[in-house]
């Protein structure tokens, strides 16, 4: 087919992300304004900034070499308690979110029990953990145990959810073949809800034994035990070295159990 | 799944015996490493504290009510401080997260042997290490206050953006960049005009989802000094404040949700 009108001057374009000029204009406005408002109101110590430089070179000329030996007792205790604070908050935080979950999904329980459970798990999901850390800090004193009860609290928001939204999308089939099958509520769940949950539940539970240990890294910022509270010792006593290194040590960690969980999923899988 | 004889009568088990055993002996395992981290928590804690817990929870929760409210007042800055560290951070943050997510991508990285893991290795270390541990870093190089929060963000989110971006890279459709490249564009128009119109949804996702969980993440960078509302709640818990530190509680909960009902809109608006 022959086009007779003439393509020169005609040059094509892509179409654009959001198809509404209107639309689109208005967030692009939207955006500059809200820069120059930002900007504006931003009080920045200039001065301080122009140091950071010099004062960033010599920060990491502290940083290195990364020091394991000096304060390596307490480097390894820290590990090691972080270590066990996110498995025991795992397996607690776990146990108690599949009830929660359970009664978060809504083709296996009625209207309330449904809102109740959702609401628990979204006031565990919207309060920032360190925020959590310092309330149980301040509830049951320094150390591992709040820490514990802070991670459990979040992994209770974080599983309960994910698992509830997984059993209302799986399969149904089972779930109504067994109720015609005059299969009681707990015969439903064992059998035409679990197993169809379960593999993706393993893996979303290993991923929340990761997430567990790098907050407990942060969490001890506050006063609930683990490396981040060497860590946090560390940079009060300006022992930048010992520091680093610790810094090394939980981005090594944390890739460990990386390759861990995405080796383990693959296995469940 | 078997069938075993029991008392004669054919039963169905889920199980075969050496699946069971070994699921057996897998449980077991587990439940002894969680007995003995518990022994080791248990070791280390005062169970006196915790025992009083519920005691201390109710005297802070009675003099968290009523809340002061005239405090509200103070907060609109910090609050305006605390969205604009979130903000500007992201927006640092994809600048410097699409450039290494075409790097660490397998279908556009320039060389597989130095640039991608190059690439992935910054993601990862962005990713592994926490906004408050960045701001705490940050704190004692730029000093305290909003930039160092900001940086302190945008340090984060890179990874984040970087590793959800080049897994989206990695899953494009190859067959119109083939096509692209057929016709004899370069390597620059093909990422333009077959890879970018692809993941430009996807993308705009993910920076709307980063966006919404750094506020959650700014409104506590203040507790190391590095501005925003946090450095109210640090303050005000080191004083003792109870009535203002529950006016900041609602506040930074309210912002929290505000922003989650925004990025849930935005996302479902593009995808």
């Amino acid at each position: 087919m022959a086009d007779s009108s003439p393509s020169v001057g005609r040059v094509w374009t892509p179409p654009p992300l959001i198809a509404n000029a209107t639309l689109r204009w208005i967030i692009l406005i939207g955006t500059v304004v809200y820069l120059i408002a930002a900007f504006g109101t931003l009080d920045f110590n200039w001065q301080r900034i122009a140091q950071g430089w010099e004062r960033g070179q010599r920060f990491l000329g502290g940083f290195t070499p990364p020091d394991f030996v000096t304060r390596g007792e307490a480097i390894l205790e820290g590990v090691l308690e972080s270590l066990w604070m996110a498995f025991a908050a795992s397996v607690v935080g776990i146990i108690l979110s599949i009830p929660i979950g359970v009664c978060g999904a809504r083709n296996l329980v009625p209207q309330p029990i449904y809102m109740v459970c959702r609401s628990i798990m979204a006031v565990s999901r919207t309060l920032p953990e360190i925020l959590v850390a310092i309330l149980f800090v301040k509830l049951f004193g320094f150390g591992t145990f709040a820490g514990f009860m802070t991670l459990m609290f979040a992994t209770v928001g974080y599983f309960g959810k994910l698992l509830a939204e997984d059993i209302e999308a799986a399969n149904q089939a089972p779930l109504e073949a067994m109720r015609a099958a005059g299969a009681s509520w707990l015969q439903r769940l064992n059998y035409a809800v679990q197993p169809l949950v379960m593999p993706r539940a393993i893996g979303i539970a290993i991923y929340r034994m990761d997430m567990n240990f790098r907050e407990s890294a942060v969490i001890g910022i506050v006063g609930a035990g683990g490396i981040g509270a060497t860590l946090n010792t560390a940079f009060d006593r300006y022992e930048f070295p010992t520091a680093a290194a610790i810094l090394i040590l939980i981005i090594l960690i944390v890739l460990g159990s990386e390759y861990l969980s995405t080796f383990c999923r693959r296995l469940v899988r | 799944m078997s069938v075993a004889s029991v008392n004669g009568k054919r039963e169905w088990q889920r199980y075969d015996g050496k699946q069971g055993l070994l699921r057996w002996v897998l449980w077991l395992i587990g439940a002894a490493v969680f007995v003995w981290c518990w022994q080791k928590i248990s070791a280390g804690t005062e169970w006196s504290f915790v025992l009083d817990a519920p005691e201390q929870g109710a005297d802070i929760l009675g003099r968290m009510v009523p809340p002061e409210w005239s405090y509200a007042r103070v907060l609109l800055r910090p609050l305006w401080d605390t969205l604009n560290m979130a903000t500007l951070g992201t927006m640092i943050a994809v600048v410097l997260a699409v450039p290494l997510a075409f790097l660490a991508a397998q279908n556009t990285t320039p060389s597989a042997e130095f640039a991608r893991p190059f690439a992935l290795f910054c993601i990862v270390a962005s990713r592994s290490i926490n906004s408050l541990i960045w701001a705490l870093v940050l704190v004692m190089i730029l000093g305290p206050g909003v930039l160092a929060g900001t940086v302190a963000i945008a340090l984060r989110s890179v990874g984040f953006i970087g590793k959800l971006l080049y897994e989206a890279i990695e899953e494009t459709d190859h067959r119109p960049l083939d096509a692209i490249a057929s016709t004899g564009a370069s390597s620059g128009q093909i990422i333009s005009y077959g890879v970018v119109p692809q993941i430009m949804p996807v993308f705009a996702g993910i920076a709307v989802f980063r966006w919404d969980i750094n506020i959650r993440e700014s409104t506590i960078l203040g507790l190391v000094g590095a501005g925003g509302i946090g450095l109210q709640l640090n303050s005000s818990i080191g004083n003792l404040d109870w009535s203002r530190v529950s006016v900041i509680l609602l506040a930074i909960f309210a912002t929290v949700i505000v922003s989650e009902w925004v990025s849930a809109s935005i996302r479902k608006a593009v995808t």
